[in-house]
């Protein structure tokens, strides 16, 4: 019998996307941008505390995008990157007393690390092989917080409880208020780093991987580097959405972090469509929102609810927001030319 | 030196229930190539309807069979409905819909049975097995019941000729179509399958874990493990990888210092990371040459 699978005929894990389609125009960003920054203007503090988790979790789908979308490789596992860039920026800002600001790039730091090391096993597995070794973490995670061994930095099952900051130089907006502006500096900042770190030479090595392993090194690219180099800057970009993510809430606690919001993560890079960079603020949207949808259409079957919404999802918008987005910028251009 | 086989015995009675679940994985996979992650919820679906057919007073073995049966046409039904158009679709596609199922049974689940604890029966008692205090009666029948589950599937697919064609379609797809093998239909039996080899296993943890929503997660991931460790392709693997985890977890949570119960679901973990790193192919798996 022959074991020999022929890799060009078999459906890739990822569809390949073109570089180009990877963002959104110049006018539409500047729209998208200035209804970030005046939204929070109008509404209540707990609207703008649910904002601000939607730019955390866009973040933290961002970085999976990074992964999935640019270098073809899963992860189930990206709650625990979360969780560990959430426990450090805790634990500096109690235990040490850092400013909560310094705090975000040592979680990236961190995570960056921690994720590079991760990679390194992860280097020699694929699919659906590596979808189960990274929902192995995150399955471990809150078991491994929680052991009596780190309880005096952890605070065990108990968590973390951490103050939450003050807009500097006495401006005069709420907590909530900086704490969304500082978060969405942030993104940005993070946004357009990721933007130039796919169109840049690393970015075309994670694409050529995605798109075919073997032909990728018989080009050159060092494929063992560039996939753990993703695995890093993804764990790292989830590390800073957990501290920040930690700033926000307040409190860090083991079952916080478990395989759902792993789960959760996942989701949202699908509904937001794969390798679709803004289509992570969809997706982060979909698994805040759509819970609570699903919870009022009905309380006993808000999982079946989800299910099935996602089940729509796969089956008639595949390519997630970015089609509709397609679909959109399609039918603008047919209405201009009439 | 007692609680040393105290504890293997007790290990491989586990043993016997992930293997059962490697089983069902292994079916799956075998089909087309996916992990189902929604493989407990459809046990444990399966688990509940035979407990409501046993309420409605029809007997133990009896409700087993017609579980048998529903399971194995919801299989294929779930199939047919739901993943056979996603048949072309990249891997992560699967995965999300492998995760609504799951969403999707285990709160439908909740809403017919509720989210209570209950006791389910046992065909084979619970007094120790032929007068010895080791291992009780039930413990021996899942045992036989995973052994005799593994001999019938051998006896399957060595000696019938639908077990051949989907052997056929399972290896080579492309050449069994051109052979005249209708290798969709079989990717709908592999589901059918694994749906009713999940059921026995879900039948037989019950009473032990008792029945609710939620039952088979720990060992849904048990039976990754054990499938992994044995190999993916290999349903022999499957069976002797779910009797090595069984029998490591109860060692690893007797002997090594530290690790109770909070600790065993990492430690089933951290061996499938092992396996996977060390040995991907498991130990009986055959090792997947590319080509590109």
């Amino acid at each position: 019998m022959s074991a020999a699978e022929e890799v060009v005929t078999e459906a890739p894990a990822v569809e390949a996307v073109p570089k180009r389609a990877m963002t959104l125009g110049l006018g539409t960003s500047l729209l998208v941008l200035a209804a970030l920054v005046i939204a929070p203007l109008f509404v209540k503090n707990f609207i703008i505390f649910q904002m601000t988790m939607l730019l955390i979790y866009g973040l933290a789908v961002l970085a999976l995008n990074i992964l999935t979308g640019g270098s073809g490789q899963f992860s189930l596992g990206q709650s625990a990157f979360y969780a560990v860039g959430a426990y450090t920026s805790a634990i500096l800002m109690e235990h040490v007393g850092m400013n909560y600001a310094l705090t975000l790039p040592i979680a990236g730091l961190i995570c960056f690390g921690f994720g590079f090391l991760f990679g390194q096993p992860a280097l020699r597995l694929s699919g659906v092989y590596l979808a189960l070794a990274t929902f192995a973490l995150a399955t471990a995670m809150p078991q491994l917080l929680k052991l009596g061994f780190f309880e005096h930095w952890t605070g065990g099952v108990q968590g973390l409880v951490v103050t939450k900051p003050d807009a500097p130089f006495g401006l005069p907006m709420s907590q909530d208020m900086w704490l969304y502006y500082f978060t969405l500096v942030i993104t940005i900042g993070i946004y357009i780093a990721s933007v130039n770190l796919l169109r840049s030479r690393s970015g075309r090595a994670f694409m050529a991987i995605r798109d075919n392993e073997i032909a990728a090194s018989a080009m050159g690219v060092d494929v063992a580097l560039y996939k753990t180099l993703a695995f890093g800057v993804s764990a790292g970009v989830t590390g800073v959405a957990g501290g920040l993510g930690a700033i926000a809430v307040q409190f860090v606690a083991p079952d916080s972090y478990t395989i759902v919001l792993a789960i959760s993560l996942f989701l949202g890079m699908v509904v937001g469509g794969v390798g679709w960079l803004p289509g992570s603020i969809v997706g982060s949207a979909f698994i805040i929102f759509v819970p609570n949808i699903a919870e009022g259409i009905s309380k006993g079957l808000s999982g079946a609810v989800f299910g099935v919404l996602l089940f729509l999802v796969i089956f008639l918008v595949p390519h997630g927001a970015r089609q509709v987005a397609m679909v959109a910028q399609h039918m603008l251009g047919k209405l201009k030319k009439n | 030196m007692e609680l040393f086989t105290n504890q293997v015995l007790a290990g491989i009675a586990t043993g016997a229930i992930y293997a059962c679940m490697a089983l069902a994985v292994v079916m799956i996979y075998q089909a087309i190539d996916h992990l189902n992650f929604a493989q407990g919820e459809m046990a444990m679906f399966s688990t509940f309807i035979s407990w409501q057919l046993m309420q409605w007073g029809i007997p133990y073995w009896w409700a087993f069979l017609a579980t048998l049966i529903i399971s194995f046409a919801g299989g294929i039904v779930i199939e047919r409905l739901l993943f056979k158009p996603l048949a072309k679709a990249p891997v992560l596609t699967n995965v999300a819909g492998f995760i609504a199922l799951y969403g999707i049974i285990n709160s439908v689940a909740g809403l017919i049975w509720d989210f209570t604890i209950k006791q389910y029966p046992t065909p084979f008692g619970s007094s120790p097995f032929l007068g010895s205090q080791l291992i009780s009666t039930h413990q021996a029948g899942m045992i036989g019941v995973t052994v005799l589950l593994l001999i019938a599937l051998y006896l399957f697919f060595q000696f019938t000729r639908i077990g051949l064609a989907m052997r056929a379609a399972a290896a080579l797809p492309e050449s069994a179509r051109l052979v005249g093998i209708n290798t969709s239909w079989m990717i709908a039996l592999g589901w059918g399958m694994a749906s009713a080899i999940g059921a026995i296993a879900g039948i037989l943890i019950a009473p032990v874990v008792f029945l609710e929503p939620n039952m088979m997660l720990g060992v849904l991931l048990y039976g990754f493990a054990a499938a992994v460790l044995g190999g993916l392709t290999s349903p022999l693997g499957a069976v002797i990888g779910g009797f090595l985890v069984g029998i490591f977890e109860n060692l690893a949570g007797t002997y090594i210092p530290g690790v109770g119960n909070e600790l065993k679901l990492p430690i089933a973990l951290a061996l499938i990371i092992t396996v996977l790193v060390f040995k991907p192919a498991g130990l009986l798996g055959r090792p997947i040459v590319k080509r590109v």
